[in-house]
């Protein structure tokens, strides 16, 4: 049995070397290995999204992948979402304007979900918001103020374009 | 009003934590030589346990400790307890079988523990729990709450006959029979209020720790009410005084309620630390969540309605089924009872009302309060019955509400079912829930759907909820075994900034921003001065923590307390500093002030005065730091009008609500952007049990729904928006006028979805359907209508 397998790897724009245990999954490495843990487990079989890392800028369940999977890969968490001068991207700001989150729990989550939807669709409406996001579940909000601030997001994103 | 004082849209303080991924939930925590707990439970739903063989898992790799009841038993750790006694119709306490925290002879649900593995990591305290193995002889089980009853239905408790933990009532029944046979009109309805599974999305998860040196134990828990938990941990389970026990519960991701109770899991991991010497932690799996979180609702009920040929309430008659599940959680026995039928008058003048309610066991897992407790249930009933009884006479539902509804003018207005209501325009809701849901709009809308080939219809639900449970007397006489107040400390540090302790517990309601709101309006201090701690019973003095939308009303107004005594103190530094006479000492906006001069002192220099005293009142204590202890005079009753509008495809039996208006009343609003997100949290619950939600066993006790693939959450895809208004009557209740606003959505919802759905489809045939009203149940409900007609 092998016990352990060397894997390379991005997160956060930081290279990884580690060795992991196969059966290890993505979020357990995350939390367990490198100390990030932003990214919450909820419910492990793929449904609640809490642990929706980011994978080669693709949204994923980072409970359902083995950490070994990610080898080769880049991997951006809710510890990477800040800008490199430490500023809060536009989609954290406008959760924090909008009131996004309750407990707090699914909101690393839901960031990686909505900030997959703007990297694919800068111009969301908020039907298109609401069917990308229900990939993810929370219990507190009602989702309402997520979509509010995910609008207010791209409206922002995209003013500051214009105004480039 | 300032920017971050009362009535301010204030960002919350800690959502930067929570957006970085810096938050400290309890499975983030990681402590010195730590070691995993695994559960070994029961996959039947009733069976004998005639041994437990734990040789193997004892020396699987990385084992340390394998533990069973008899272990518990031998320590003297106590049963499981239910925190709130019942008197049934006969004057007899409540049955309360034996709860043990690891069981012992018996398993009563899928899912009750017996044993414990502890090992090294936590797949090995996995591997090993597989390894031990069970000798289980099955019995026959009970599902279903409304055969539990039944002679011919097995016991779940040998000692339970007939599996009726209580059979109690409320009101007067020989005036309600008398009313009954005076009506012109009696409305009856038969229904179930489905079962629920809390889901907060952060799963329970506990750390017990033991320090050998000073033999004080820690449990950092997934808790509501971290002093509560230490105080039964304590004084029922008896594992450590409460001086040697330290309770933390640091953010917890979402409770619902399922986190106010003292479950087995935590009780176990604080035990087994002091057994192994080392921290001992759980984290439950989603499957262990919806086994073992303590579930809601579940109730069978027949409904009667009389009223005179006016359309005047006479008289309710409710008879209840309650299902307990296979144990009494910890206040379960108080949901359907005291929660439940004491709110049956609603907003509505009724004269006579009676209800009695048969709690019973089941082998389910246990139920007790979720986000609403009884409250939701009661509304179901009545506004059910109201909005049945307005199609069956013709009379208009809004105008049916209206005839009976309390007069603004009537308060307090004695209900014939204990409560008295302190304050409340329930007409005044109805009619801005009107006006914002366009209700005169609603026949063109329906006629507009109709061509298209889809079913329109309007349901209204006006309710009421009784919220910061109190006076603790008065709770303590219906049977409560705690006090209800709430615990405040205002700690001005000698810099000028300010710690406030709150006993009060938040997991996503925003304490720490909105009582700094409070603290700053009262004080003067800036919003950013001010830090709100909770969640430590050795930091926080006590406290009862944060269920029924209890926080605002009592531990907010515990802080008002805590803050009009650092007034009354800093007139006195101020005064003796400022060569003036106590009473000629103003202060507003963070600042004392002699009357008529511009001799002042910011409320800051007081605190910096009072902690280095050299120019101090003789007599007076150094030090500016304050605790106050606030006991309510009475509940709060926020009120208000839900309208819900849905449109049906009757090719499909899909549902989508179109328009979703909340109108409440709940006093004074601290933070509206909180309180438009604790309204719309709570609608998608109220809806979420409505249309998607409901727990299921099979007839054998077998969990069906038991992960999220199976459990139909709501999501942002099919839960509405809420257009919200508000009417503000201040509560007289306390300080603040706040009523409490977390549950209402969750209690309104239910009713005002499923009128509406029984709205769209009543021309149809259809006259009710049973929650969730999923589209495939709403399908066969009109193709039976359509056979039958």
């Amino acid at each position: 049995m092998i016990a352990t397998i060397d894997i390379e790897f991005t997160v956060n724009g930081k290279p990884v070397r580690i060795s992991v245990p196969p059966r290890m999954t993505l979020v357990d490495c995350l939390r367990d290995m490198l100390g990030l843990t932003g990214s919450h487990i909820g419910c492990e079989h793929g449904v609640c999204g809490a642990c929706s890392v980011m994978l080669d800028r693709v949204p994923i369940r980072s409970c359902l992948m083995f950490a070994v999977q990610a080898d080769g890969a880049a991997v951006t968490t809710v510890e990477g979402l800040e800008g490199p001068d430490g500023k809060l991207s536009p989609l954290q700001e406008a959760f924090w304007d909008c009131h996004a989150m309750q407990c707090g729990y699914c909101t690393p989550g839901m960031l990686v979900a909505a900030q997959g939807l703007l990297d694919e669709n800068p111009t969301p409406t908020s039907a298109e918001i609401r069917e990308a996001i229900s990939s993810n579940l929370c219990r507190c909000t009602g989702y309402q103020q997520i979509v509010e601030a995910i609008q207010l997001a791209a409206q922002r994103m995209n003013e500051g374009v214009d105004h480039a | 009003m300032s920017e971050h004082g009362m009535g301010a849209s204030v960002r919350r303080k800690e959502d930067y934590r929570f957006l970085t991924g810096n938050g400290h939930y309890l499975d983030d925590m990681v402590r010195p030589r730590q070691t995993f707990a695994c559960f070994v439970r029961s996959p039947h739903a009733h069976a004998k346990i005639r041994g437990i063989d734990t040789s193997s898992a004892a020396s699987a790799p990385g084992v340390i400790g394998i533990f069973t009841g008899k272990d518990l038993e031998a320590d003297g750790v106590g049963p499981l307890i239910c925190g709130w006694g019942i008197t049934d119709k006969n004057g007899e306490p409540h049955k309360a079988p034996a709860h043990p925290a690891l069981a012992t002879d018996e398993v009563r649900h899928v899912g009750d523990q017996l044993a414990v593995v502890i090992a090294e990591t936590l797949e090995q305290a996995r591997d090993g729990a597989e390894l031990v193995s069970v000798d289980y002889e099955e019995l026959p089980a009970v599902v279903l709450p409304k055969n539990a009853m039944d002679a011919s239905s097995p016991l779940v408790h040998a000692d339970v006959p007939n599996n009726l933990c209580y059979d109690w009532e409320l009101g007067d029944k020989a005036a309600t029979e008398a009313a009954f046979s005076n009506a012109a009109h009696v409305t009856s309805i038969d229904i179930v209020n489905n079962r629920l599974v809390p889901n907060a999305i952060e799963p329970r998860a506990a750390i017990g720790e033991y320090d050998a040196g000073s033999e004080n134990l820690t449990l950092y828990t997934t808790s509501q009410n971290p002093h509560v938990a230490r105080l039964v941990l304590s004084a029922f389970n008896g594992i450590a005084p409460e001086h040697k026990l330290r309770v933390i519960a640091p953010d917890v991701g979402g409770g619902f309620g399922s986190k106010i109770f003292i479950y087995a899991e935590e009780t176990v991991c604080l035990w087994a630390a002091r057994k192994v010497r080392r921290p001992v932690k759980w984290t439950a799996s989603r499957s262990e969540a919806f086994q073992t979180d303590a579930h809601g609702r579940d109730h069978v009920t027949h409904a009667e309605l009389a009223m005179d040929a006016d359309g005047k309430f006479l008289g309710l008659r409710v008879n209840t089924i309650a299902n307990m599940g296979a144990y009494l959680s910890t206040f379960a026995t108080c949901v359907p009872s005291y929660l439940y039928a004491t709110l049956l008058a609603g907003q509505y003048t009724t004269p006579a009302i009676y209800c009695d309610v048969q709690a019973v066991f089941t082998n389910t897992t246990p139920v007790d309060a979720l986000r609403g407790a009884g409250r939701p249930e009661a509304t179901y009933v009545i506004e059910r019955l109201v909005e049945t009884a307005a199609k069956e006479t013709g009379v208009a539902p809004s105008e049916l509400r209206r005839r009976n509804m309390v007069a603004a003018d009537a308060y307090p207005y004695q209900t014939p079912v204990i409560m008295q209501y302190d304050c409340g325009n329930y007409g005044a809701s109805l009619d801005e829930a009107m006006r914002i849901a366009d209700h005169t709009g609603f026949a063109a809308r329906k006629a507009e759907a109709q061509s298209r080939g889809k079913l329109r219809g309007i349901g209204f639900s006006a309710y009421i909820e009784a919220c910061g449970i109190a006076p603790s007397a008065a709770v303590g006489s219906l049977g409560a075994g705690v006090g209800l107040w709430e615990a405040g400390q205002i700690r001005f540090n000698p810099t000028g900034n300010v710690t406030v302790f709150t006993g009060s517990h938040s997991h996503g309601q925003g304490h720490e921003t909105t009582f700094a709101q409070i603290i700053s309006e009262r004080l003067g201090v800036p919003f950013e001065n001010i830090d709100v701690v909770h969640g430590d019973t050795d930091k926080v003095m006590f406290g009862m923590g944060t269920y029924g939308s209890r926080s605002a009303a009592v531990g907010g107004s515990a802080l008002v307390k805590a803050a009009d005594k650092i007034i009354e103190k800093g007139r006195k530094i101020a005064a003796h500093i400022l060569e003036a006479s106590e009473d000629d000492i103003e202060f507003a906006n963070g600042n004392f002030t002699v009357a008529g001069t511009d001799k002042a002192m910011n409320i800051g220099e007081v605190a910096f005065a009072a902690y280095v005293p050299h120019n101090y009142p003789e007599g007076l204590e150094p030090g500016l730091n304050e605790t106050a202890v606030y006991d309510p005079l009475n509940f709060s009753f926020p009120a208000g009008t839900h309208i819900c509008e849905v449109e049906i495809d009757p090719d499909t039996g899909a549902v989508e609500i179109v328009n979703y208006t909340a109108v409440d009343d709940f006093g004074t609003v601290i933070n509206p952007m909180i309180v438009a997100g604790q309204v719309q949290g709570g609608v998608a619950h109220g809806v979420g049990q409505a249309l998607h939600e409901g727990c299921n066993y099979d007839e054998n006790g077998q969990l069906i729904t038991g992960s999220f693939m199976d459990y139909s959450m709501p999501r942002a895809d099919n839960t509405p928006s809420v257009d919200i208004g508000y009417t503000s009557v201040p509560s007289p209740s306390n300080p603040l006028g706040v009523k409490g606003c977390g549950e209402a959505g969750a209690i309104a919802a239910p009713a005002a979805t499923i009128n509406a759905v029984v709205d769209a489809l009543w021309d149809l045939g259809v006259h009710d359907i049973a929650m969730p009203a999923t589209a495939h149940k709403i399908w066969q409900s009109i193709r039976a209508a359509k056979a039958a007609a």
